[in-house]
């Protein structure tokens, strides 16, 4: 499904990408974990086109996407601040994505399953983080795309919600979509991730299942075994 | 580009800034009539204020639309959307919104004295028209230094600099240099230095429509001596083109290697 080939990108001093090669093939989870400030969301906004990578390509579903824009019809993105125009209304912004996406959508039934109709005629601008992020996770899933990236889907969402998003990114999954997360929290990876690819100095360190990486390190639970090579690597 | 066009637009039509430019632009047509009562006169005194005015507005409304806009603007980034079309459609859509605000306030208080009848139509026409060309040159230019800033005081700094040194600094540096090389011809050398100030050229275009020699100045005598009135005002009118296509063009080659 991605294909990406000798990524590089630098921001002034900084090299986050220090060529990353990784390929992630069609259907199933894949958490992209890794500390702060590893390239994480790097990596993603390049796959979306919002960085521009210095060396390399992309390719999804073997073309290159790199400096197109057509290809972003066939991706569901959830960004990691859910920043929105404060003074649009909840149903004002659904309604504007969808026209410019002009893409069938089944909106009203995730504003239903988050419980978001109440605030609907409720300016952004005045939403609780946590419900800004239910809107941002309607958005995202609402258009049926064949490949979903979230970037740090969690943040600020209460249980019932979370349990909520864990099923429908399982739903997804069993329509045969390609998921790409990233998040820190290891027990939400551990529960949903099919493959890890762990990022670390900007380069792919590791890739392979939840399972792989316990073996390889000798642990028990996720959140060792990342632990684990984290201290070896700076140990 | 009309859907992004659109939203913006609707977007600042709704927010209080446009009422209050509007209003204002209004209460300015209704004093100046009032006090003047003659068509002319107010047309004059307008365009004083016009040439000062409208690019800073557009400078300052342009960099904090920008930066405002900015979470907005990386949603509509991850959208199947090009470039140039998101960031080309909000400049549109915010200059077009601030024309409308100039253009509707000083228009309904002179339509309503009857400015239709009256022999100042075109001229009253061409002010309005220069004070839109005005609006989207400098928030075009205020695009490109934003686009350039990511730190909104430096940003905001710069762009009120600019405006400060088009508006009033230039135009010091430009008498200074008169009379110090005033020895030598400088017909030409004034020329262009005022094809590189659009506040100039502006001005020197409505004063050509209207025809009042007196108050042209030196370097609109010389405009007026060395192209003549009609080709004059072609220049000056393509010059101010120019300053609209090239800050929008560099938004759009800017935009296109920028990282969000």
């Amino acid at each position: 499904m991605i294909q990406i080939q000798d990524l590089y990108k630098r921001f002034g001093k900084v090299q986050v990408l220090k060529g990353v090669n990784l390929d992630i093939g069609r259907g199933g989870i894949f958490a992209i974990l890794g500390p702060n400030g590893s390239g994480k969301t790097t990596l993603i906004k390049s796959i979306l086109g919002m960085v521009v990578a210095d060396k390399g390509d992309i390719k999804i579903a073997d073309k290159s996407v790199l400096r197109k824009f057509e290809y972003r019809k066939n991706i569901d993105y959830l960004p990691q601040i859910a920043n929105f125009p404060a003074n649009l209304t909840v149903s004002e912004l659904i309604g504007m994505i969808r026209n410019l996406r002009a893409k069938t959508s089944s909106h009203e039934q995730l504003i239903d399953l988050f419980d978001l109709t109440p605030f609907l005629n409720q300016k952004l601008g005045n939403l609780s983080g946590g419900t800004r992020q239910k809107v941002n996770l309607v958005l995202t899933f609402m258009f049926d795309s064949e490949l979903i990236i979230l970037d740090e889907p969690t943040t600020g969402l209460d249980p019932v919600s979370l349990i909520r998003l864990k099923q429908r990114i399982e739903e997804e999954k069993k329509k045969g979509k390609t998921i790409l997360i990233s998040s820190h929290i290891m027990s939400f990876v551990e529960e949903i991730a099919d493959e890890i690819v762990f990022l670390l100095d900007g380069k792919i360190h590791f890739k392979g299942t939840v399972s792989d990486l316990m073996k390889q390190t000798g642990q028990q639970n996720l959140e060792y075994a990342i632990a684990n090579i984290l201290t070896d690597n700076h140990a | 580009m009309l859907k992004i066009l659109k939203y913006s637009f609707f977007d600042l039509m709704r927010s209080r800034w446009s009422y209050i430019y509007f209003l204002f632009y209004l209460a300015l047509g209704f004093v100046l009539l009032f006090l003047n009562n003659d068509v002319s006169k107010a047309v004059i005194t307008l365009m004083n204020i016009i040439v000062v005015l409208t690019p800073l507005i557009g400078t300052v409304f342009g960099i904090m639309y920008y930066y405002n806009s900015r979470e907005f603007t990386e949603l509509l980034l991850a959208q199947p959307l090009k470039r140039s079309t998101i960031f080309l459609g909000q400049y549109t859509g915010l200059s077009l919104s601030l024309s409308l605000s100039l253009v509707l306030g000083l228009g309904i208080p002179f339509l309503m004295y009857g400015i239709l009848e009256s022999a100042a139509i075109w001229n009253f026409a061409s002010l309005l028209l220069t004070g839109a060309f005005l609006t989207f040159i400098f928030v075009a230019l205020a695009y490109n230094i934003a686009l350039s800033n990511e730190n909104k005081i430096k940003g905001f700094g710069y762009a009120v600099l600019l405006w400060l040194f088009l508006a009033v600094i230039y135009d010091g540096l430009f008498l200074i240099s008169l009379i110090v090389f005033e020895e030598y011809p400088l017909d030409k050398f004034s020329l262009a230095a005022t094809v590189f100030n659009p506040i100039d050229l502006s001005r020197i275009l409505i004063l050509l429509k209207l025809d009042i020699s007196a108050l042209l100045g030196y370097t609109g005598a010389s405009f007026k001596k060395f192209f003549g009135t009609g080709l004059g005002m072609f220049i000056s009118f393509s010059a101010l083109m120019l300053w609209v296509i090239l800050p929008a063009w560099r938004i759009v080659v800017k935009a296109r290697k920028k990282d969000f």
